[in-house]
């Protein structure tokens, strides 16, 4: 399948730098805001839990991040994917700069599930399903960005990238599943399931609000991640050339 | 709610602080990093196109 001619003039290195740079400010101040939103309904103004207390609120940490780690990951299959497929280098480009962001957030998940854990199971570590995924996932993180550090022509790196990024896909399901699949003392999914949401309304709204807040944080580092790496990457070509001179 | 009572979290200060607080250093690092990175390489490519049009200019001399 070809794709339009516009697709990818529209996704040419030097358009997407552009572009970004008019996106960025607009992420970022939107991620602000919705993050000292999400920070005071999640710390203020949500009551505490009628089991866990206080140490709930870790919640509003942990949860996104863990959802941010499996979003990123796919985020970078596709990507890896369509650069593989069509030759899109800035396609390339988003699954490379994505990985050291999504990789932060997996180990955020991990060390703040770790501190929740310790207070409400009596352990920082159990070697579960849902644990143990997830640190797998960490390590394709690390493993994707090794292979890309290794090898030295970027449409070769972006290839053997790609093929790691998409069998390691399997892992996605296997995380979300694992609370049910196996027995663990992780809990079970109480906001992503088919069934409506068992959490009450005044601790959900933080929650969501916080989630949105870490994707417009995402999508600004992201940008900002992969314009310093066009300017890399493009660095023989003359716009490029020209960017630079231009700065002071 | 006083502060203090804030910031004890139910006896949980210990975890829930350090939660938010290792996130906020890894997110922070993670979304200025690039601030510098980019820095470093504008620099880098400037002394690089120097370099170039100085040899360019070069052979057009010993011509």
């Amino acid at each position: 399948m070809k794709l339009p001619a516009i697709v990818h003039k529209f996704s040419s290195p030097k358009n997407f730098y552009v572009m970004s740079g008019k996106m960025i400010p607009w992420f970022m101040w939107s991620f602000l805001l919705s993050l000292v939103v999400g920070l005071y309904y999640g710390l203020f103004v949500a009551p505490p839990d009628y089991q866990q207390g206080e140490s709930y609120r870790i919640m509003y940490v942990h949860v996104p991040a863990a959802w941010m780690s499996m979003f990123i990951y796919m985020i970078m299959a596709v990507s890896a994917a369509v650069g593989l497929i069509w030759r899109i280098k800035t396609a390339d480009l988003m699954a490379s700069v994505s990985a050291p962001i999504g990789a932060a957030f997996t180990f955020l998940a991990l060390v703040t599930g770790s501190l929740w854990g310790k207070p409400m199971w009596g352990t920082y570590w159990v070697w579960d399903a849902r644990l143990t995924s997830e640190l797998i996932l960490l390590f394709l993180y690390l493993g994707f960005i090794a292979l890309q550090a290794a090898i030295e022509e970027p449409r070769n790196a972006a290839r053997a990238g790609a093929i790691l990024l998409i069998v390691g896909v399997v892992n996605i399901p296997i995380i979300h599943y694992s609370v049910e699949w196996w027995s663990t003392l992780h809990q079970g999914a109480t906001v992503a399931k088919f069934d409506k949401p068992s959490m009450h309304i005044s601790m959900l709204i933080p929650l969501m609000v916080m989630a949105t807040s870490f994707k417009l944080y995402y999508a600004a580092s992201v940008l900002m991640r992969a314009r310093a790496e066009i300017l890399r990457r493009e660095q023989n070509t003359r716009w490029v050339k020209e960017i630079v001179e231009n700065e002071r | 709610m006083s502060a203090s009572e804030f910031f004890h979290m139910g006896g949980y200060a210990v975890y829930v602080w350090s939660s938010y607080g290792l996130s906020f250093v890894v997110l922070g690092w993670i979304l200025i990093s690039p601030i510098f990175t980019k820095k470093s390489i504008i620099k880098e490519l400037k002394t690089k196109y120097r370099q170039q049009a100085r040899q360019a200019q070069e052979e057009k001399t010993t011509e």
